[in-house]
């Protein structure tokens, strides 16, 4: 039975992890930064699944749980932010919340 | 076959880069939906059948529904009916029901083959996770507790809208 190497599963969490920053980067949108972030880490997650998978151990889908708990209360409470900025300033830029004045 | 897990792969790079080009939020979404469920199917391949459906039910399920609140909540102001009429527009799912039945072409094979459904010589199941979890990584739960907890206290303490508490008098003063 043919394995997948894992320079290809590593290769692809790369990609998918550099159009996440890539996005994170080029975006001016507060919500397509969080959905930015969002691609960021389920990249890094198939990058600790890989090698778990390279190596036979079930520790990378450990890690992979502790990622999805971590990017599950960051997605809660930057929708909250986003919520409050957009009630806030009127607008989803990021661009626009860029001075420290309450 | 491992053309499985390529064309997993190819998938969720071009839904991915479909997210990150599109202008309209639900648009973009419904992009990652499938960019979710194409890396799912690469976990299923890759030999963590438990993992990839926690991806599915919490990655497209839990969180994308969050945001698709949100969003909702967000462009309540403005021209909402209009607004509703053109994302209900067919031609807009064409491009993620396309790339979702490239999936669903991919799972139905591996469902009828059976022999090799995993590419990886090894399955790590939901019970050696399990045992690993609660064995090695219990303080690691006991701290995802924790964190849960203080997401919930800080979503809470943020997107709660500040009620006006001046007393009656005190705004006809104002005035």
């Amino acid at each position: 039975m043919t394995t997948i190497p894992a320079e290809y599963g590593l290769v692809l969490a790369t990609v998918l992890f550099m159009l996440g920053l890539i996005s994170l980067l080029i975006r001016r949108n507060i919500v397509f930064m969080l959905i930015s972030v969002e691609i960021m880490l389920n990249a890094a997650g198939l990058a600790f699944i890989v090698a778990g998978s390279r190596w036979s151990q079930a520790d990378g889908q450990v890690m992979f749980l502790f990622i999805l708990t971590m990017a599950a209360a960051e997605v809660s409470v930057g929708l909250a932010l986003i919520l409050q900025i957009y009630h806030q300033l009127k607008t989803v830029n990021s661009d626009e919340a860029s001075k420290m004045k309450g | 076959m491992l053309i499985i897990f390529y064309i997993a792969a190819a998938v969720a790079v071009i839904a991915t880069v479909l997210v990150i080009t599109q202008h309209n939020l639900v648009h973009a979404l419904l992009y990652l939906v499938v960019s979710f469920l194409a890396v799912a199917m690469a976990f299923y391949v890759l030999g963590a059948p438990f993992i990839a459906a926690l991806e599915v039910i919490i990655y497209a399920g839990a969180i994308v529904v969050l945001m698709i609140f949100v969003i909702m909540m967000l462009n309540l102001r403005q021209e909402s009916v209009a607004q509703e009429k053109k994302w209900l527009n067919a031609r807009i799912v064409i491009g993620p029901v396309i790339l979702t039945l490239v999936l669903a072409a991919e799972l139905l094979y591996m469902l009828s083959t059976e022999t090799s459904v995993h590419l990886t010589g090894e399955v790590i199941g939901a019970k050696a996770v399990g045992m690993s979890l609660y064995g090695h990584y219990v303080i690691g739960v006991e701290l995802s507790g924790i964190l849960l907890m203080a997401g919930i206290v800080g979503a809470y303490h943020l997107g709660r809208q500040k009620k006006k508490v001046t007393h009656r008098f005190l705004e006809k003063q104002e005035e």
